[in-house]
């Protein structure tokens, strides 16, 4: 074929403005593609949140919920626990819970509303995995109580603050939760709004 | 009249030219030898798992709360479901030992060396997708290491800065690993990576049949033609490498019956013993594990003290093979002809590789861990400092023919 008598510069602009308004065209095609990977409505939902009843939680015991299909503790520490508190800081990675792994509210040594009483999602934030509970400092190679994830070893303290050095960056999550009475913690949601998105 | 209707197909489709481009006229070096049955023996497991896989996807539920009951059902309900299944699982993990038995032969001969680069970008590309193949389909039977297995690797995207968690999010369709994740690994697994694995299986074998293969010398066979414009060194594929190939089917075939019938689980290393019990979010197994052929990277993960850090790395260790035929810049080919130091430092290589593999399946501990961190290291240098090493190292002269 020959090129002759054709205007190239024509050519190749028509060229280029096909293509540039095809890819536009595919970006646009990709999005459902894409976006159908995110939850589903169904998905969301199923994101309420969850009441929790700590009336026969015993002293030093752990009530594992599901929320969000996440596990979530919450445990009753001991006077003793919570002493040792202050004995670990200096080994942790980030004994102020700096990092926001856990609502305003919770942003002290206790990582919680009210002292004795831990609220915490149960995942070990290297990841995934579902850390174990070690109420008795003789259950494991630290001196004090905290949690122990099996599948990276990583140490975390009784407030779920991570040791230094250890495979998981972060403190556990504390989610975002309220009082509703006394005995009675809403998972899910902030104490004055109510609101319930992602505090955390 | 058979000549007559080849001759007819032929000009309408090119069937005796590809048979002779890939079969019957390929010239294959006439040495050959035990290193070279790995790549048909591939392709013998790759079939087994395509024709297994579409048996298995019959009978199997991709969803949540009927996926480890079917598969009950297939392994105690489904006539010879079990044989089905026992020769999928079983082929996952030949499927591995025969690719790196085939990728090392890769570094004992040179054969990712010049004119072959693409090769052996191609067959890493297989490498890859296989891991994801291997991995989603760990998940389907949604037994309590299969979510748990999904919750570590899935948990690795979340290293990326800023978009980490959207991302976990995105790849789960959920906020935890659930249903949707294993419907769309479901998809994933039986659809859209056998696609892409056959798509480069072919892609390999046209740049294998167009610079032609190496050899255990590293020599090029077609420097070197007769008369008939064939390789003086070459042989003809067919009947030669097709029977050679038969009998090492034969010898593999009696290695992979007997696992399936007398050691399916192989001591729990093929199916793990936590996998027998369902998919359980709120308790995770006291010891996770991967399948044994990710261990060596998952002690590289485990050995590193940061998170980002270990993802890294343990990345790094797939996609440094990429560069492999850049990075030696030995004049010679074959380890027949390379020196000292070369040797030393491949049998480095292979013994950290298989000390991550063992180091992996352990509990972590203060000595695994450090044990893991010097054959991290170790694994690391034999690529690092290859083009430095191999540039050092005394050669032997290489002959103008293949040995025996």
């Amino acid at each position: 074929m020959s090129n002759e008598g054709v205007d190239v510069r024509k050519r190749r602009f028509l060229t280029g403005a096909t293509a540039a308004v095809g890819g536009v065209g595919a970006a646009f095609v990709a999005t459902p593609f894409i976006k159908s990977w995110l939850p589903s409505a169904r998905a969301r939902a199923a994101g309420a949140p969850v009441e929790v009843n700590i009336a026969a939680l015993d002293e030093g015991a752990l009530l594992s919920v599901t929320w969000r299909g996440k596990p979530v503790w919450v445990v009753r520490r001991t006077q003793e626990m919570l002493d040792s508190l202050d004995n670990v800081a200096s080994k942790l990675a980030d004994p102020d819970s700096s990092a926001p792994q856990q609502p305003a509210y919770c942003q002290n040594k206790y990582r919680a509303i009210k002292d004795p009483i831990l609220v915490m999602v149960g995942i070990c934030t290297h990841l995934g995995c579902s850390p174990s509970f070690r109420p008795d400092a003789s259950e494991w190679s630290m001196d004090v109580p905290g949690f122990f994830c099996p599948c990276h070893g990583s140490h975390y303290d009784i407030s779920g603050r991570v040791y230094a050095g250890q495979p998981a960056p972060l403190n556990m999550q504390v989610p975002p939760y309220r009082y509703s009475s006394d005995e009675l913690i809403v998972v899910g949601e902030d104490p004055a709004t109510g609101g319930g998105e992602e505090a955390a | 009249m058979a000549s007559k209707f080849m001759n007819w197909v032929d000009a309408r489709f090119p069937a005796t030219q590809l048979w002779n481009d890939h079969v019957g006229q390929y010239y294959a070096p006439k040495n050959f030898n035990f290193w070279y049955y790995f790549g048909s023996l591939a392709m013998l497991v790759l079939v087994n798992q395509l024709l297994t896989g579409i048996w298995l996807a019959m009978f199997y539920k991709p969803s949540a709360a009927e996926a480890f009951g079917s598969v009950a059902y297939i392994m105690r309900e489904v006539e010879w479901g079990w044989l089905i299944r026992y020769m999928h699982s079983t082929g996952a993990s030949f499927f591995f030992i025969v690719v790196y038995l085939h990728m090392f032969r890769a570094l004992l001969y040179g054969s990712y060396r010049k004119p072959r680069e693409l090769l052996w970008i191609f067959g890493c590309l297989i490498f890859l997708a296989l891991m994801a193949e291997a991995f989603m389909g760990y998940v389907l039977p949604w037994g309590n290491m299969s979510y748990w297995g999904a919750q570590v690797i899935i948990s690795l995207f979340s290293a990326v800065p800023v978009v980490g968690e959207q991302l976990t999010t995105w790849i789960r369709g959920d906020f935890v690993v659930g249903d949707a994740t294993l419907n769309r690994f479901f998809a994933l697994h039986v659809v859209a990576l056998p696609f892409v694995l056959v798509g480069l299986v072919i892609a390999h074998i046209m740049a294998l049949h167009h610079v032609g293969s190496n050899n255990p010398d590293g020599i090029e066979i077609k420097a070197n033609k007769g008369a008939d414009g064939h390789p003086v060194d070459g042989i003809r594929f067919h009947p030669y490498y097709t029977v050679k190939d038969l009998f090492g089917v034969g010898v593999f075939l009696i290695l992979f019956a007997g696992v399936i019938f007398f050691a399916p689980t192989f001591g729990g290393l093929f199916l793990e013993v936590d996998n027998f019990s369902p998919a359980n979010p709120s308790v995770t197994p006291e010891h996770i594990k991967p399948s044994w052929y990710f261990t060596p990277f998952y002690a590289m993960l485990r050995a590193v003290p940061s998170k980002g850090g270990g993802v890294i790395v343990m990345f790094s260790a797939v996609f440094i093979l990429f560069f492999l035929p850049w990075l030696d810049r030995s004049r010679v080919k074959s380890i027949r002809y390379k020196g000292i130091i070369f040797k030393v430092a491949l049998t480095l290589f292979a013994v950290s590789f298989l000390s991550l593999a063992y180091l992996g399946l352990q509990a972590p501990s203060d000595g695994v861990k450090l044990s893991a961190r010097i054959a991290t290291v170790t694994y690391f240098l034999f690529f690092l400092l290859m083009p430095i090493y191999s540039k050092l190292d005394r050669t032997k002269p290489v002959p103008e023919r293949v040995t025996g």
